[in-house]
């Protein structure tokens, strides 16, 4: 029987076919996570236990970080559940956590890999989400992943508790309610690099900026630039370099003949790596111009991946979240109980990850929920002391914690391998704190979903 | 633009052209003699980069002792590592063999490469030598996934340095000696020496084929197969060999490359994509096409990532390879110096 015979069958028509992919390109698009609606919130734990999802690159170039990530949210979880010797729950200023879970439920955990792809990210926090029923998200060693998944946190309703990502859109432009990040930011290392960089270097000095070509890159260069400028420095040129370059030579090689007394490496990773060891094979740590030796700077640095520039690094400045070889009581207790348990000191990926785990605990004993909503009023506003970076406030307008920042340098002479960077200078969280709205973006409203 | 700044990036990109070329060279080798499309040679310049990596390591393995002066950071007494190769042939020959870890791997890796060369033909290349095209690229393909997440589980993701030896560390001055400022024309001892390096390879690889009753076969192999078949000739071993061959020219690249760019897994597959543009743009099967295109295209690479270049065209310096390479296929389809009829039936 032919379509057009049959009353009940209509023809299809080019326009039924535009209609019917229409309307279910509507229903795909639509939030795919969808409550049910005996839970008060997304995720609720009826049980026992909660899960956590650690979604952290476990494959692709940042997986060296992604495994130290993961070694710190398994100690994290083992501190919260009332193993091992606790950690930074012993110094931490908030005495809720009292090693019996999370509100009296034990600690699970799920893992997924972002690859440090944004798809790759969200799809597996989404999967974390949806079938380990994973309440909240935490996790990553970039800026676009954590946008995206930070995104997808807010549609569908749980905590995002960033990772490693130094962009200011974190909790600038791309700010959302449902997400929180510990780590510092590209604005905070250009605020605290530059009165270093004058003392050490002077006030009249021409830089020459190479950017990494993506939004990370951009953030910092413009951060490193203002702050620069402002005390006199001069921007001879900014270069940016696709993401996937490798050789760095030839935008190295023309430096030295620029004017330029200063390279800037808005480089991160693999990125770094190279156009350092490039920049050192050009002859550039020992080459003068303008009458004055000639510096390299590197804005954001990681231990992890300063190594593989080896000897390179010596006496170059940069800053970094944080230190192993930090004194104080927090950085101390955790370093020990890392180290005891992996045999080498954490990195700064693995503080900042361990951190965000006990802070989203205390948020949840503190709120007496784990309702989205809920630990997010309870994160916002809240000043700690006792996690490895001085006194600390989680800021309600864009969800940024502000605290102390390091500047470091190569050192000249490491006594192990791990001991590649010495503190040059704390700079106190006053002088990197900065106005909320300067970056733009709304919060909006918290989703519980 | 300046004289000085012109010659800076003609002696990068011939230094870029050079890594370009040999990895160039061995697919064009393989493809020439098997006719298989080789996607796993950018795993085979990154295994050879791994090679002077185990080098090093091999040449440090330490014998520990405590130093209880000292304390490590959980406050224990500090280990102190001496190498054996210390030990055994005093500080300095010990220290001057690790600081020559680089160049000695070459020896290491020649043997290393010839039989990882030879298994990979025999034990999985050869069963797709009558296939499509498309299976023997899925099939190689696959593969430098498989070696590359070998490599990642032992070694890492991260990247590991292999310095040059000390006495090549630094810049050579050229522009003192055609009278330019001092400083106006420098360029790094190791890149020199990698330049020098490929081209010594680069003829030694045409020397064997041209000048050896060897290679002079694998050349009639390469023009008609069947026809050496039929004169007796095994010429199957041959192709072998000249597997073993490329791939001990791209691990040899690879090793000379660590102190340039300190390798993780990935470093291959880096390189296997412009090293593919290259042979395409040299010609299917032209071993001197290949040669050509990779110092064509590392010169043009070099020059579209000056500074006035890419203020005047934004983002030339991603492009350019592939539009050049464009151009010359429209004007050439077969490339530079490419041979009628091959990939073509």
């Amino acid at each position: 029987m032919s379509s057009a015979k049959n009353p009940l069958k209509k023809p299809v028509t080019r326009r039924s076919v535009l209609k019917a992919s229409a309307a279910s390109a509507a229903v795909v698009s639509a939030p795919m996570i969808i409550p049910s609606s005996a839970h008060a919130y997304l995720n609720e734990p009826k049980g026992s236990s909660v899960t956590l999802g650690f979604n952290v690159p476990q494959s692709g170039a940042y997986a060296d970080e992604g495994a130290d990530e993961l070694r710190a949210y398994e100690l994290a979880v083992e501190h919260l559940n009332g193993d091992g010797d606790g950690g930074m729950m012993n110094t931490f200023s908030s005495k809720e956590l009292k090693g019996n879970g999370i509100l009296g439920r034990k600690v699970e955990y799920v893992t997924g890999d972002t690859q440090t792809k944004p798809d790759a990210a969200r799809a597996s926090a989404r999967s974390m989400i949806e079938k380990d029923g994973a309440i909240m998200i935490t996790g990553g060693s970039s800026s676009g992943v954590a946008v995206a998944v930070q995104g997808l946190c807010q549609e569908a309703g749980v905590i995002f508790m960033a990772g490693l990502t130094h962009s200011n859109d974190t909790t600038g432009k791309d700010k959302k309610a449902n997400g929180f990040r510990h780590f510092f930011n590209s604005y905070m290392s250009g605020a605290a690099l530059a009165p270093i960089l004058a003392d050490a270097y002077g006030n009249e000095r021409r830089a020459y900026h190479l950017t990494a070509d993506y939004n990370w890159g951009y953030t910092t260069e413009e951060a490193v630039r203002t702050s620069t400028e402002e005390m006199g420095w001069e921007t001879v040129a900014a270069v940016k370099t696709p993401l996937s370059q490798t050789d760095f030579s030839s935008y190295i090689a023309p430096i030295q003949a620029s004017g330029a007394d200063v390279l800037v490496l808005n480089h991160y990773g693999a990125n770094m790596v190279n156009s350092l060891t490039s920049a050192v094979q050009f002859g550039l740590r020992n080459a003068e111009a303008n009458g004055k030796n000639f510096e390299i700077i590197v804005p954001l640095y990681s231990r992890l991946m300063a190594k593989g520039a080896g000897e390179n690094v010596k006496g170059i400045f940069g800053s970094t979240n944080w230190h192993w070889s930090l004194q104080d009581e927090g950085s101390k207790a955790f370093v020990k109980s890392f180290g005891e348990k992996y045999g080498f000191p954490p990195s700064q990926a693995a503080h900042t990850c361990y951190v965000q785990a006990l802070l989203y605990a205390d948020a949840c004993e503190r709120a007496g929920s784990h309702d989205p909503c809920a630990v997010g009023a309870a994160l916002e506003g809240f000043e700690f002391d006792g996690l490895g970076n001085g006194p600390t406030l989680y800021r309600a307008e864009d969800h940024q914690c502000f605290k102390d920042v390091l500047v470091v340098k190569g050192k000249e002479n490491p006594t192990s391998e791990f001991d590649l960077l010495e503190i040059v200078e704390v700079t106190p969280a006053a002088k990197v704190t900065y106005d909320a709205s300067i970056f733009g973006g709304e919060l909006g409203s918290c989703n519980s979903g | 633009m300046e004289l000085s700044a012109f010659l800076l990036q003609v002696l990068n990109g011939l230094d870029k052209g050079s890594a370009y070329a040999l990895i160039a060279l061995g697919l064009t080798l393989i493809f020439g003699t098997l006719g298989v499309v080789n996607f796993a040679h950018g795993a085979l310049f990154m295994i050879g980069a791994f090679c002077a990596i185990t080098v090093q390591r091999l040449l440090s393995i330490s014998v520990v002792t405590l130093d209880e002066t000292k304390t490590d950071f959980l406050g224990n007494p500090l280990k102190i590592r001496t190498p054996y190769v210390e030990q055994w042939f005093g500080e300095s020959i010990g220290q001057g063999l690790i600081d020559w870890s680089v160049p000695l791997a070459i020896l290491f890796a020649i043997p290393v490469m010839l039989l990882i060369g030879f298994a990979m033909e025999r034990g999985l290349i050869k069963h797709f030598y009558k296939r499509p095209h498309s299976d023997q690229i899925l099939v190689t393909f696959g593969l430098a996934i498989v070696l590359q997440e070998i490599i990642k589980a032992y070694f890492g993701a991260n990247q590991i340095p292999a310095p040059a030896p000390s006495a090549f560390i630094g810049s050579f001055d050229f522009g003192v000696f055609i009278g330019f400022d001092p400083g106006t024309l420098i360029y790094p001892y190791w890149r020199i020496v990698y330049f020098l390096f490929a081209m010594f390879i680069i003829a030694a690889v045409f020397a064997f084929l041209q000048f050896t009753t060897f290679g002079m076969v694998v050349r009639a192999g390469m023009a008609d197969r069947e026809t050496v078949g039929l004169l007796g000739i095994d010429i199957d071993k041959r192709f072998t060999i000249m597997f073993g061959i490329a791939a001990a020219v791209a691990g040899m690249a690879g090793v000379m490359y660590t102190p340039i760019n300190p390798p993780n897994y990935t470093i291959g597959m880096d390189f296997l994509v412009i090293s593919f543009v290259v042979v395409v743009v040299g010609g299917m099967g032209s071993l001197g096409g290949a040669v050509l295109a990779g110092f064509i295209l590392g010169i043009l690479e070099s020059f579209a990532s000056m500074r006035e270049v890419i203020e005047a065209i934004p983002g030339i310096n991603q492009v350019v390879i592939y539009l050049v390479a464009i151009l010359i296929l429209l004007a050439r389809p077969r490339g530079l110096l490419g041979r009628k009829g091959v990939m073509e039936s």
